[in-house]
């Protein structure tokens, strides 16, 4: 199994359109060697945890600039333990104030990037923190 | 040998050079210098005086020493009074027009009450479901006087409709309505992503309001051919350029063929450009525009009154070039950008807010970003004489260069088919795409510099005041909506809304069912509805 490729679902919930930056970390976490699926646009986080479930992944990387993360967040979170797959790593970024950050954290996001961190930076995470799910 | 090699061989070559990329922000090249070698000898024909074609120089013979430009602040959140107030506060501050954001959900075409809508009401932007709502986002503002601005696209038929019943109830006629919607969906596909239906239907609606505001709301403009999300999902200078044209070659084409004159609707299209950091290259954009848009207006549509061929822009400062770190560096960046703009000749402008890459800006913010402009109209001199940097060796030089790569560019489109073929194959999309990988890398590797964030960074950061949206106010509205509905004459919605199903289905102008519909409190959400049934859903082809 260690050698398994990591999947890695980069998703994009919410109603804005700023695809800009999860492209570029889908493309990015390619490069660095990691299979990554796309959902495109507008998903609803029904959509995206069962996208999560069927496409078997180990992570979910979420991209939130419209300001609605402290809803879309924890309802990813809550309908992957729901579904049972409570161990699918959650991580995401966007324009997500410090404080709202922390408590994502504590809601189980395992890690959250700002603007500013480096394409770089966001696959050593993976590559560090991410294991593939049992 | 010319006289420029000659100094390249010698001269230039002596002297040292640092062992940098000298190259714009959108990763063109410069030379070490440009000469009266490397620029048009024919004045009259490159160039022309302001206010003459091919209006490179400026589309109005005294610019701004006539009228200086249009301070227009985008503004939008929470409920509608809430930028109701904020809009009496920028008027308090001597803007001189309105620049409406709406939140996510009316972007989209759902109601705050939609399950969609969940999260996001009032917070990118105003919400808006229901005329009434526009009534009290314009609640004393004078409509007959201010023009104003939405920013607003596939559900850009609803706003206008609801915008111009306000006036009506005001006792303003729609022939005295004057503003601009955006309207813009070629670029929604191409760059910002907010959509109902497929392009092909989404044009047909663009275009049924061209007509109709071609023949009813005369001072309206009903596209701002949009190259600022072009930009800011990562092109370049010369991709922004090249597709918001080719977009407005688009616009124009349909509306031919609906039988309109070009010089019915052509005056009233209107652009809107992003500022980007690269000073040089931007003020060439911005020339080089108005000289692209010129000659096609002339030479391939055959247009004869001087004002189809003037390209008149409002202009953006770049959002995507902000920081979070260190954020009052932003105030620089901002007034470089906006300076960039005003030296390029455009007719309104919206400066950014320091604070507004964390979130929606703080009163304070919105007033420094107002100042900046106020001290460049009023402080720097440059209004004081007609596009100053005209002749400049080297911006002519650029602006004759971003001239012919965006004609390749559009060349290339045009061989496509034209721009509504090249969304549908991505082509726009995976350029756009590509630039902004290529960027990202740069930046990584340290080709490019951002002050603060890649280079000259410092571990702790002072917090800023931020905007803060009460989670309240979507609860509010929420209610607020669900009472509307209840109270409603519920036949008459009905029947208004099959009225536009029926509009949909035959080749009938969609824009007066939809303002009879806004009159009988029928909703964004509802009209978007019909839009669903009759011409479908547009899906994220998701490349990457």
């Amino acid at each position: 199994m260690a050698d398994k490729r990591l999947r890695i679902l980069v998703a994009k919930p919410g109603l804005d359109g700023h695809d800009r930056g999860a492209k570029i970390i889908a493309r990015a976490l390619r490069d660095g060697g990691f299979e990554v699926i796309y959902t495109g646009l507008h998903q609803t986080p029904e959509m995206i945890a069962e996208a999560a479930l069927q496409e078997d992944v180990d992570a979910v990387g979420l991209s939130v600039l419209s300001g609605a993360h402290m809803t879309l967040f924890p309802e990813v979170i809550r309908l992957l333990k729901d579904k049972g797959a409570a161990d699918v790593a959650v991580f995401g970024g966007g324009i997500i104030p410090a404080e709202d950050a922390k408590k994502l954290k504590e809601l189980g996001v395992r890690q959250v990037f700002t603007p500013g961190a480096s394409t770089e930076d966001i696959v050593k995470w993976v590559r560090d923190n991410v294991t593939p799910r049992q | 040998m010319s006289k420029k090699r000659k100094w390249l061989e010698t001269t230039y070559r002596q002297a040292a050079e640092r062992p940098a990329r000298f190259s714009t922000v959108s990763d063109m090249e410069l030379e070490p210098l440009y000469t009266p070698e490397d620029v048009a000898d024919d004045y009259d024909r490159a160039l022309g005086n302001p206010g003459e074609y091919p209006y490179t120089r400026g589309v109005y013979g005294s610019m701004y020493r006539g009228r200086p430009w249009t301070m227009r602040q985008f503004a939008g959140f929470g409920l509608p009074e809430d930028t109701n107030a904020r809009f009496h506060f920028l008027l308090s501050q001597g803007q001189d027009g309105l620049s409406t954001a709406f939140d996510m959900p009316v972007l989209m075409g759902y109601d705050a009450d939609h399950e969609r809508a969940r999260g996001e009401v009032g917070r990118e932007g105003v919400s808006v479901t229901s005329i009434h709502d526009m009534a009290r986002l314009f609640d004393r503002i004078p409509i007959g006087r201010i023009t104003t601005s939405m920013t607003v696209n596939c559900s850009a038929s609803v706003m206008l409709a609801m915008y111009l019943v306000v006036a009506e109830r005001n006792g303003v006629p729609w022939e005295q309505v004057g503003g601009t919607i955006q309207n813009d969906m070629l670029k929604e596909f191409i760059a910002q992503k907010e959509w109902i239906c497929p392009p092909v239907p989404s044009l047909r609606i663009v275009t049924d309001m061209i007509e109709f505001c071609a023949k009813k709301a005369r001072r309206w403009h009903p596209v701002s051919i949009s190259g600022y999300h072009i930009r800011e999902a990562g092109s370049t200078a010369v991709q922004e350029l090249a597709f918001t044209i080719a977009d407005g070659i688009c616009y124009v084409e349909q509306a031919l063929e609906r039988g309109l004159a070009v010089d019915d609707f052509a005056p009233r299209l209107s652009f809107f450009w992003n500022l980007h950091n690269d000073f040089l290259e931007e003020v060439a954009k911005l020339r080089a525009a108005r000289r692209i848009w010129a000659r096609l207006m002339k030479e391939r549509f055959g247009a004869h009154d001087p004002r189809s061929m003037m390209l008149r822009a409002h202009a953006q400062t770049a959002g995507a070039s902000l920081t979070a770190q260190q954020p009052l560096n932003n105030v620089a960046r901002v007034a470089l950008q906006a300076f960039a703009g005003v030296l390029g000749g455009v007719q309104s402008l919206h400066t950014n807010s320091m604070d507004e890459t964390l979130a929606l800006p703080t009163e304070e913010a919105v007033t420094v970003a107002i100042r900046t402009q106020q001290i460049i109209a009023e402080e720097t001199g440059v209004t004081n004489t007609v596009d100053p940097l005209g002749g400049s060796y080297a911006i002519e030089a650029l602006t004759d260069r971003m001239e012919r790569e965006a004609m390749d560019y559009i060349r290339r489109i045009d061989e496509m088919g034209g721009m509504l073929r090249a969304i549908e194959t991505g082509y726009p999309q995976r350029e756009i795409a590509e630039a902004a990988f290529l960027y990202q890398r740069q930046l990584e590797k340290g080709v490019k510099t951002v002050v603060g964030v890649n280079k000259y960074s410092t571990p702790e950061e002072l917090p800023i005041p931020m905007l803060k949206i009460d989670p309240a106010i979507e609860e509010r509205q929420i209610q607020r909506v669900r009472k509307m509905k209840r109270e409603r004459n519920s036949v008459a919605v009905r029947e208004a809304l099959s009225r536009i199903g029926e509009a949909c289905r035959s080749t009938e102008n969609l824009m007066e069912p939809i303002c009879e519909a806004v009159r009988r409190d029928v909703t964004v959400g509802e009209i978007s509805d019909v839009f669903r049934a009759e011409f479908g859903v547009y899906k994220d082809p998701g490349w990457i």
